[in-house]
């Protein structure tokens, strides 16, 4: 799918044909060298002081030099943290994110096959036009509208109110990176299964589904982590805190503690934790369902 | 993050139906993601619509009131100044975005000794949700609490996000901080698709290393730039969680753009028609701006783009 993140190390040397222009292009290129540095330190400075203010005691916070780690390194803030119903919130976020990704990747997954392998039919067709349609359909612009449907259907304040749109705006994009894969299985293959007697339902599951992996991957991540960062929608759908999923928590948390900072921080890392520990052992499915294909 | 250009179903495959029996219907398969889609996606797309001819308040009856709630938001000076705020945001972040995004892409592309070690950091603003950024932002610009306060360093303890000036630049930063990551993603894939063959026909005829990036690398990006574009454009005017835990649109309405406003008037001052009108404006001033850049970019921006390799 993505080039994004193939390595190519060595030697280079300088043949005449081949990569030799694309090295000596990078060994000159100080300037984007100079702002990847530069970067880098834009990025990281917040990350690191982060980690260390949620290290601190308030009052020690206000005492030191803040770019500086504390002597004495405390979990006081990330107790506290936990003691303000995190856990909750985290579970909730994981029963969203899994409630919606995972029926989200598999309807997403069937349409796509019936899109690709059936495409002569017009009603195929024009769903496949209505999914392209609604890529730009931006979610802001239909909260109203989906904040009186949930309250129609029963379900304001339920996490459920927050899985059924999720899903449903997932559904486009996951529906196009699909598609653009399936269409490389090579159509013999469905050929020879289908000679040994092979239902759809069994080509799609046997042959399309180990085959489609990697995009399936890339649409999972790029979902769950959309759906897990989503601010919008429990803003508007939930009410009680017990329904609160983890965005929506830390920003609360930061309204009640607005002036004890290593308490806000340590929420804040508390939280990205999990997903970072995911970026450690899968960087580069991560970093390549992060673009969704864009880079394609 | 939506996109708006998206690749037509060219190349078909090869029937597959070629041998003896008709193939059934798949369509059924489509069904359970078409209805998901209809019913949370399109209907409240045709609901928005609707809802702007009412008057509702979001908890009693609905009344229907023909162009109530239209005259209201036209004649509502937060109007003008909303699309203000958010054709300046839009600006500022897309002339930040752009030029930072190419020269990280085209650097990632490369093969310096740094790349790998610099490009597992790089990426990281993409895991976080826009409210844990801009809560650390607040924090961190916090004029009393913050670090240039414990730095003791004067310009940095400025009022960041009280002044209306200083406020729109920092959103703008914070904006570009989560995103220039995804597009210095596309900008690298893009990179590397260029053939190599067109910088040694370069070198041969003598171009140097700045004459090879806008002669060859910046032509060659031409329809990424339109894409990457598209989604900064489209994407600012939708923007809200970041705005909303930063400024609360704020100090007074100087970062409430549009998406601010309908939030504004629909779930603060439960006028849910004039917020209905308002997003109906963003959905058709996002579709706008996405056909012109589209229109912009002379044809479909998925196409190849390896033209006079």
């Amino acid at each position: 799918m993505t080039t994004a993140t193939v390595e190519t190390r060595g030697e280079t040397r300088k043949t005449k044909s081949g990569s030799s222009t694309v090295w000596r292009l990078a060994r000159l290129n100080w300037l984007g060298g100079g702002a990847a540095w530069v970067w880098f330190v834009i990025v990281m400075l917040p990350i690191y002081w982060i980690v260390i203010t949620s290290l601190k005691t308030q009052e020690n916070y206000y005492a030191t030099n803040p770019l500086v780690p504390p002597s004495n390194p405390t979990l006081e803030n990330y107790r506290l943290v936990l003691r303000s119903d995190f856990v909750r919130y985290f579970v909730n976020s994981v029963i969203v994110t899994v409630g919606a990704v995972v029926p989200a990747v598999v309807v997403s997954f069937m349409a796509a096959y019936a899109i690709i392998r059936d495409h002569r039919r017009w009603f195929l067709r024009g769903t496949n036009s209505m999914f392209l349609m609604g890529l730009a359909i931006p979610l802001q612009a239909t909260i109203i509208p989906l904040y009186l449907l949930i309250i129609k259907l029963q379900l304001y304040d339920t996490l459920l109110a927050l899985i059924l749109p999720s899903i449903a705006f997932a559904i486009p994009l996951s529906v196009l990176v699909l598609t653009n894969f399936i269409r490389d299985v090579p159509a013999e293959l469905f050929d020879s299964m289908r000679v040994d007697g092979a239902s759809e339902w069994a080509m799609l599951w046997r042959l399309a589904f180990p085959l489609t992996k990697p995009a399936l991957l890339t649409v999972t991540i790029y979902n769950a982590l959309t759906i897990w960062n989503g601010f919008l929608l429990p803003l508007v759908l939930t009410q009680t805190p017990n329904k609160r999923t983890l965005p929506l928590a830390l920003w609360t948390f930061q309204g009640q503690y607005s002036v004890n900072i290593p308490a806000v921080l340590a929420s804040v890392l508390l939280t990205t934790l999990p997903i970072l520990l995911l970026y450690i052992i899968g960087r580069r499915q991560m970093v390549s369902g992060l673009s969704a294909g864009f880079s394609k | 993050m939506t996109s708006v250009a998206p690749p037509i179903l060219q190349s078909a495959p090869p029937p597959t139906a070629s041998r003896g029996r008709r193939q059934r219907s798949l369509s059924w398969l489509a069904l359970p993601a078409l209805a998901f889609f209809v019913l949370f996606g399109l209907v409240p797309l045709v609901g928005v619509l609707l809802l702007s001819f009412t008057t509702w308040d979001g908890i009693g009856t609905i009344h229907p009131s023909g162009l109530t709630s239209w005259r209201e938001v036209l004649s509502n000076p937060g109007l003008p100044h909303a699309l203000q705020v958010t054709f300046l945001i839009m600006a500022l972040s897309w002339l930040f975005q752009t030029p930072m995004s190419i020269l990280l892409g085209v650097f990632l592309a490369g093969r310096q000794r740094y790349r790998g070690f610099l490009s597992v950091f790089l990426f990281i603003p993409l895991l976080l949700s826009s409210a844990a950024i801009a809560i650390t932002y607040k924090a961190l610009l916090d004029p009393n609490f913050g670090l240039g306060a414990g730095l003791h360093l004067d310009f940095l303890s400025q009022d960041w996000l009280g002044q209306p000036n200083l406020a729109v630049a920092t959103v703008v930063f914070v904006v570009s901080w989560q995103f220039i990551p995804f597009h210095t993603l596309i900008y690298q894939g893009a990179v590397r698709q260029i053939p190599e063959s067109m910088y040694e026909a370069a070198q041969i005829d003598g171009a140097g290393r700045v004459r090879q990036f806008f002669s060859i690398t910046l032509p060659q990006l031409k329809y990424t730039i339109i894409t990457s574009s598209t989604l900064m454009v489209v994407g600012s005017v939708t923007f809200f969680d970041i705005i909303f835990v930063l400024t609360q649109g704020g100090p007074a309405d100087a970062t409430t753009n549009l998406a601010l406003l309908m939030y504004k008037l629909g779930f603060q001052a439960n006028l849910m028609g004039p917020a209905s009108a308002i997003a109906v404006i963003i959905v058709l001033l996002g579709l706008a701006l996405a056909l012109l850049l589209r229109r912009l970019g002379g044809r479909d921006t998925t196409a190849s783009q390896l033209e006079g390799a």
